[in-house]
């Protein structure tokens, strides 16, 4: 599976800028079909036919989180956004699909069995709606981007950013989470919502439908991926990394920097919305762990480790650090902990970049001892007035994927 | 980055191109016929700290104008406050428009265009891209959710005007610091500015840049509303049709380069002479002979 991933990792991150080049497999939209196909196979083909059915939905746990760190590339890696708090839009999507299939579990008219529990046994009036699947589908995927439009109009417009956005959107978490514990009787405090047997009105226990979750998820995640490559390479894309790197001279060409970058904070809010939407049936539980400080931290280090302004790095980096973790927990409980902070502290002090970046420097050293072969902006360039050989350029035109890393933390 | 610029050779080509200036400028004059700025009491208060202080000043369409002063005049902090980056009271209206209390990105969209000191482009993206998305601002949601396909054709006029057409894919981090600046202007140009504030524009060029640069003002000042903040005075000699000069905060002396040569209280300002600001209502006697030394602060 890892070995699989790099051959994904190498032939697309590294190399999705040259446009300019006629050779059919170096198009863009050649590159992105060929991603699509090479991630479908892995996914569909591999993964399923080489692990087992407890691996294989663990791998589907990791896919939910790899939507939270598609999401947190665009805002961070490309908006400069140090979002530090997605808990809370995974956890509003994993909490409404969570009460959906309580609700759905009770049978009309029935009642969770928490509620019985904990509480006087009466469903609380804002929990009806999710009753009705289409209801809470439409809720996953509005309700979180909502939040996160409003919030960052308030936010920006006031041009709150940096360090100062960061620790508000860390302590929008950690109240998210203790809203969720306090109101044990009608969220399920500390243990959350568990316990469902069916999705949709399929049973959970089947592992037929397991592995069909497992799909859903590999399909969902490719498809963000392909949404995040469309953005990234569209006008809107090309503001965004403006906004991170000049905000104020973006400001000066006539736009409101503040809407600009509640686009990406609410897209990346609905990704993490989505992936906790799934993450709450395939693993069987939301509670609020999963949805504080902590694991909204842990979102952020996978994406910090595969490289934040790439394309895929965010992915590849989160289901790494989330493999890794299961492993090496497996072998020596409580030293992955240790692990994790030592890797985020090698790869923040020698590759700032994350991993994916190692591509664009091997591509760069050889592209030095390749010398002017190519002539980038001439080719494209005809009639230009002949820059001649003195332009050779080694990589110039790919200010793109690994080399557009920004400046802020 | 660790990439050699000098490979590039950004200086490799010839310069600016006045005839693909033709094209850009090609939209018809009566657009532009009623623009003109006017500046009403306007004044800058940080910290009780007075930076500009009821300052009045018009400039009309087809003028290219200069501020100068020395350091502290109030030069940049005045086109500060007409971009709404700095606290202003009083009144700035450009085409009729009130631009005091607008957010910048408003003032921008009212026509009115600016450059920095230091030349602030979009350093990880390309020549192209930076022009693109300083000709974008009025685009709808949708053509921005979209790929560039064909280059718009404003943006094309002014990769050829400002004489970047050669480098348009490069990283705009790797320019020469004057095609930086070049690339400013022709932002401000596919941007659709019809007042352009420029704050030393040739600040870090060569000579030669500097003449092109010059004529190149000129030309787009023929049509629409140029002021530039600058400090060489040979370059304010050779290309300004009018100068206002400041001094701590307040409008000294208006005029064409001439008449502000001759002016009296203009030559004690920049000769200095410990009096600095204190004798202003007092210059009177200043000492004729010393006019043409006026202007030669910067040779």
């Amino acid at each position: 599976m890892t070995g699989a991933t790099d051959v994904t990792g190498t032939t697309d991150v590294t190399g999705t800028a040259s446009a300019t080049s006629t050779t059919w497999w170096r198009r863009p939209s050649a590159r992105v079909w060929g991603g699509v196909a090479v991630a479908a196979v892995v996914l569909f083909g591999l993964a399923p036919a080489l692990l087992s059915d407890f691996r294989l939905n663990l791998l589907a746990k990791f896919l939910c989180l790899a939507m939270v760190a598609v999401g947190i590339g665009l805002a961070w890696g490309r908006g400069g956004m140090l979002v530090l708090g997605q808990g809370v839009f995974f956890g509003i999507g994993g909490y409404l699909m969570a009460m959906h299939m309580k609700l759905a579990d009770a049978g009309p008219g029935g009642v969770p069995d928490f509620m019985l529990l904990y509480g006087d046994g009466v469903v609380p009036g804002w929990w009806e709606p999710f009753r009705d699947p289409v209801v809470t589908v439409l809720a996953i995927l509005l309700l979180p981007a909502g939040v996160a439009t409003l919030l960052g109009l308030a936010v920006f417009r006031r041009r709150v950013r940096g360090a100062y956005f960061a620790i508000l959107s860390q302590a929008l978490a950690a109240a998210f989470a203790i809203l969720l514990v306090g109101q044990q009787k009608v969220t399920g405090g500390t243990n959350g919502l568990n316990g469902f047997r069916s999705f949709f009105g399929f049973d959970l226990a089947d592992p037929v439908n397991k592995r069909m979750l497992y799909f859903i998820a590999a399909g969902v995640l490719i498809a963000m991926v392909v949404v995040v490559r469309l953005l990234m390479h569209s006008r809107y894309g090309e503001l965004l990394v403006a906004v991170r790197d000049q905000e104020n001279r973006v400001r000066f060409l006539g736009y409101d920097p503040a809407n600009v970058k509640v686009v990406a904070y609410a897209v990346a809010a609905c990704f993490a919305g989505i992936g906790g939407a799934l993450f709450a049936p395939v693993v069987g539980i939301i509670s609020p762990a999963d949805v504080g400080v902590i694991p909204s931290i842990g979102f952020l280090v996978g994406v910090a480790i595969g490289g934040r302004a790439t394309l895929l790095g965010p992915v590849l980096g989160a289901v790494a650090v989330s493999w890794a973790e299961t492993g090496l927990s497996e072998q020596f409980p409580s030293f992955w902990t240790y692990f994790q902070g030592a890797l985020f502290i090698l790869v923040v002090a020698f590759l700032p970049q994350g991993f994916a970046s190692l591509g664009g420097l091997w591509r760069r050293r050889r592209g030095a001892s390749d010398g002017a072969s190519t002539d980038p902006s001439a080719g494209t360039h005809p009639p230009a007035d002949a820059p001649g050989p003195d332009a050779p350029a080694p990589d110039a035109p790919d200010a793109d994927a690994s080399r557009t890393a920004g400046r802020h933390a | 980055m660790s990439e050699q610029v000098p490979d590039i050779a950004p200086d490799a080509t010839g310069g600016l191109d006045p005839e693909a200036l033709e094209s850009v400028l090609a939209a018809p004059g009566a657009r532009f016929r009623h623009d003109y700025l006017e500046i009403r009491d306007l004044r800058v208060v940080f910290d009780g700290f007075v930076a500009v202080d009821g300052v009045d000043l018009t400039v009309t369409q087809g003028d290219l104008r200069f501020l100068i002063g020395p350091n502290g005049a109030g030069k940049t902090t005045i086109v500060d406050a007409i971009t709404g980056l700095a606290p202003a009271t009083g009144s700035v209206q450009f085409g009729g428009v009130e631009l005091v209390g607008k957010p910048s990105h408003r003032i921008v969209r009212a026509g009115v265009g600016r450059t920095f000191q230091t030349a602030s482009v979009f350093d990880e993206l390309t020549v192209l891209q930076n022009l693109d998305i300083a000709a974008g601002a009025g685009r709808g949601p949708l053509t921005m959710l979209r790929r560039r396909h064909v280059v718009p054709p404003e943006v094309e006029a002014a990769l050829e005007t400002v004489g970047l057409a050669h480098v348009r894919d490069l990283p705009a981090g790797v320019l020469a610091h004057g095609q930086k600046q070049w690339l400013e202007i022709g932002m401000l140009l596919v941007q659709d500015a019809r007042l352009l504030l420029l704050d030393e524009p040739v600040a870090g060029m060569s000579q030669a840049e500097r003449e092109e640069t010059g004529l190149l003002l000129q030309r787009i000042g023929e049509q629409r509303t140029v002021v530039v903040v600058e400090h060489d005075m040979e370059f304010l000699r050779a290309f300004a049709a009018s100068v206002t000069v400041l001094h701590q905060g307040r409008v000294l002396s208006e005029g064409t380069v001439a008449q502000v040569q001759a002016d009296p209280r203009v030559v004690e300002v920049y000769l200095g002479s410990g009096t600095h600001g204190r004798g202003r209502g007092t210059s009177a006697a200043s000492p004729q002979p010393a006019a043409p030394a006026a202007s030669t602060e910067v040779e």
